[in-house]
């Protein structure tokens, strides 16, 4: 868990709420691969949302060239990242804009409930929001006596089943048809007992369900795709007009935002509305997108405020090879090209941010120490596919090694009894460290045979190693060793005696 | 110390190796070089696929087109400063403005609106309100179910970066690309959720 700030700048403070898995990756990820429901439905979308995204990336001759600006912006805002804010602030509140700091998820949900009081209200409508639901917004507020109403489609969907969203980009991407008709009937007050399940029926539903609320509601909060600093703007990216009904029609709007959303200007807008979009929905653009620069007389909300959230940001830019992960724009196109996420599926990670992006993002916030996102890292097969699929080129991989490297060290020492692996790697490096010693190691090789089956594979390893051959079986190693061979082959008579030289080298 | 004093801090405190920011590339595409009719043609095209309607005609015949577009609506708005000739063929019209805003109610009773354009690209089949005079409040291009807008041709930018740079992001802006939509159950896209049902594009050569 997070260390206690003592107040002195430069100690890494750490995010806190649903950051945290309730358990670590490999015990969740076994569970959730039992669910074969889960697995199809997942099969299916990211296959579907992979090929799209593949075809409009195609349309564009310059897609790389967006990429390498995205990529040099946003570690330019990283760089800069105080000034900025300093920028944004002043701009956003000359033009009547509240803005409110938060140094983490209590203080944020504090924040917000005083400004829903205020406006003597209690209940809100929101628009989906990464932001919010890191810091558990919704539940805090319904203690509090506030209740808050997801609107978009498919975070209605999780709220009224009581579940989780299981992916940034389509929350509700584990249920089908099928289950979503079930959750309505069971759920919505006043819905059509003939509803079907045709996805056309069902969002209509959702429709009848909301509107009362969008026209009546007082409060709305929302999250934000972006912030620009020489301007003071906000926009909001989305697609069935539940952000413009939430941004638009209510009097006070508050809009928590990560510190890391900004961009320094105006035209570097350009640059993500075509990286966005097209990574995350395999869309040319999306239906709608909102932009607004404090408040507008007579038009729109006339209370208009921001929460500018750090809850552990500030902690994962400080760490040189990891703040990257802060250039995250929440495309999902990542997630989408995951073999390991494809196959567990987002509750697994335990954090609000699965897939490859979550298991660098979730432990750089809450620290690799944080003991169930330890085991984030380890979430991944190397193969490299989400870096290709980045629009900001964040090196996703290449964090991965650096926290699992940061893991391990954090575990050194901690223990007195030295572990399975620290023993097991001692000798081998023991034996690897001399020729003679290999040699004589490999004469043990055939030895191998004795404990492979008749299929010549073996099927269970003791001890730690067990974890291996869990999945997998082993060749049985070869009768003779390539040193042997070697030596054999080519009559080298010296051999012994080479070794013996190196070694004394 | 505050909050934003101490945030402030421990973000400086975390560029502690003072990193530098990079010069930042735009090799990208700034401006299309596509004719008038081209653009026309590539909006139309992505409008389209949206399941947006569009028409092209001259300045003549707008009212007309307009008329057949509202053709079946009981009632429609439209903001103050939108061109009177437009409409001239259809009654019933209901005017909001800044000064005398129609409440939510009363929105949600209309079935149609109809508003002009700031800008429009063609490479993504973006129209752009920016909330001036012929535009109007947001809510009135939100709330009736048909959205009928009219885009001039010379406002139609081939790609995005030449939009933006005619437009003033200090005012409120929407950026609409088709009508309403949602993909979240099967992925299977529906049209039409809380924005408007019916997006129709008047195109005006």
């Amino acid at each position: 868990m997070s260390p206690t700030y003592l107040g002195m700048p430069g100690l890494p403070v750490y995010g806190d709420g649903n950051l945290h898995a309730s358990e670590a990756f490999p015990a969740a990820a076994r569970r959730e691969l039992g669910n074969a429901q889960l697995r199809a439905n997942l099969g299916h979308a990211t296959h579907t949302i992979r090929d799209k995204r593949l075809r409009v990336v195609a349309e564009l001759p310059d897609w790389e060239d967006l990429r390498e600006a995205g990529s040099a912006i946003k570690a330019s805002v990283m760089a800069r990242l105080p000034e900025l804010l300093e920028e944004f602030e002043k701009n956003f509140t000359a033009r009547g804009g509240i803005i409110h700091w938060a140094r983490d998820a209590d203080e944020a949900n504090g924040i917000v409930r005083d400004l829903i009081r205020d406006a003597g209200a209690d209940e809100v409508v929101k628009v989906k929001s990464m932001a919010t639901q890191e810091i558990g917004l919704n539940e805090y507020l319904e203690e509090q006596g506030i209740s808050a109403l997801e609107t978009d489609l498919a975070e209605l969907i999780v709220q009224l089943d009581h579940d989780k969203p299981s992916h940034i980009l389509v929350p509700a991407i584990h249920k089908n048809r099928a289950q979503i008709r079930e959750i309505f009937l069971r759920e919505m007050p006043d819905v059509d007992p003939d509803l079907t399940d045709t996805p056309a029926r069902l969002a209509e539903a959702a429709r009848l369900h909301l509107r009362r609320k969008f026209l009546s509601a007082k409060v709305a909060i929302s999250g934000a795709n972006f912030a620009l600093a020489d301007t003071g703007t906000l926009a909001v990216v989305e697609s069935e007009g539940n952000g413009r009904m939430c941004l638009t029609l209510p009097d006070t709007l508050i809009t928590v935002m990560g510190v890391e959303k900004l961009l320094p200007s105006w035209t570097d807008l350009e640059v993500f509305m075509q990286l966005l979009p097209r990574s995350s929905t395999g869309e040319r653009m999306n239906p709608y997108t909102s932009l607004w620069t404090g408040v507008t007389e007579g038009d729109g909300p006339q209370n208009v405020h921001l929460v500018l959230l750090d809850n552990g940001r500030s902690a994962a830019l400080a760490d040189e090879m990891g703040r990257s992960a802060l250039h995250c724009i929440r495309c999902s196109a990542c997630m989408n090209v995951c073999p390991v996420y494809e196959r567990t599926g987002g509750h697994a990670y335990g954090s609000t941010y699965p897939g490859p992006i979550g298991a660098i993002l979730s432990p750089l916030l809450t620290g690799i120490t944080s003991e169930e996102n330890a085991s984030l890292p380890y979430a991944s097969s190397l193969c490299g596919a989400c870096y290709d699929a980045c629009p900001v080129k964040i090196n996703i991989p290449e964090i991965l090694v650096h926290l699992r490297s940061e893991d391990v060290e954090s575990r050194r020492g901690t223990t007195k009894v030295p572990g399975q692996m620290d023993v097991a790697m001692k000798a081998a490096s023991w034996v690897m460290g001399s020729g003679r010693r290999m040699a004589l190691a490999e004469k043990a090789l055939p030895l191998g045979k004795l404990a492979a089956g008749p299929d010549r594979k073996i099927k269970k390893l003791p001890g730690m190693a067990a974890g291996w051959t869990q999945s997998r079986d082993i060749p049985a190693p070869p009768a003779q060793s390539f040193r042997d061979w070697w030596a054999k082959e080519h009559h080298d008579p010296g051999s012994e005696e080479h070794t013996e030289l190196e070694e004394k080298a | 110390m505050s909050a934003r004093t101490e945030i402030l801090d421990r973000l400086r405190a975390a560029l502690h190796d003072s990193p530098e920011a990079p010069e930042i590339p735009r090799k990208y595409r700034h401006t299309s070089g596509m004719s008038e009719d081209e653009l026309i043609e590539l909006l139309s095209d992505r409008l389209l696929d949206y399941k947006a309607g569009v028409s092209v005609v001259d300045e003549a015949s707008v009212p007309a087109r307009v008329a057949e577009l509202l053709a079946g609506e009981k009632s429609y708005v439209v903001p103050a400063g939108l061109d009177e000739r437009w409409t001239a063929l259809v009654p019933g019209r209901v005017v909001d403005s800044p000064q005398e805003p129609l409440s939510v109610e009363e929105l949600d009773g209309i079935d149609a609106v109809v508003t002009g354009s700031a800008a429009a690209v063609a490479e993504t089949g973006t129209i752009i309100l920016d909330g001036s005079p012929g535009q109007g409040r947001r809510a009135c291009s939100l709330i009736p179910d048909h959205h009928v807008c009219i885009v001039k041709a010379g406002d139609i930018a081939g790609v995005l970066p030449e939009a933006v740079r005619r437009l003033d992001v200090t005012h409120p802006l929407t950026w609409i690309s088709g009508p309403s939509a949602t993909s979240d159950i099967e992925l299977e896209r529906v049209e039409g959720v809380h924005g408007p049902r019916r997006l129709d594009v008047v195109i005006v050569r």
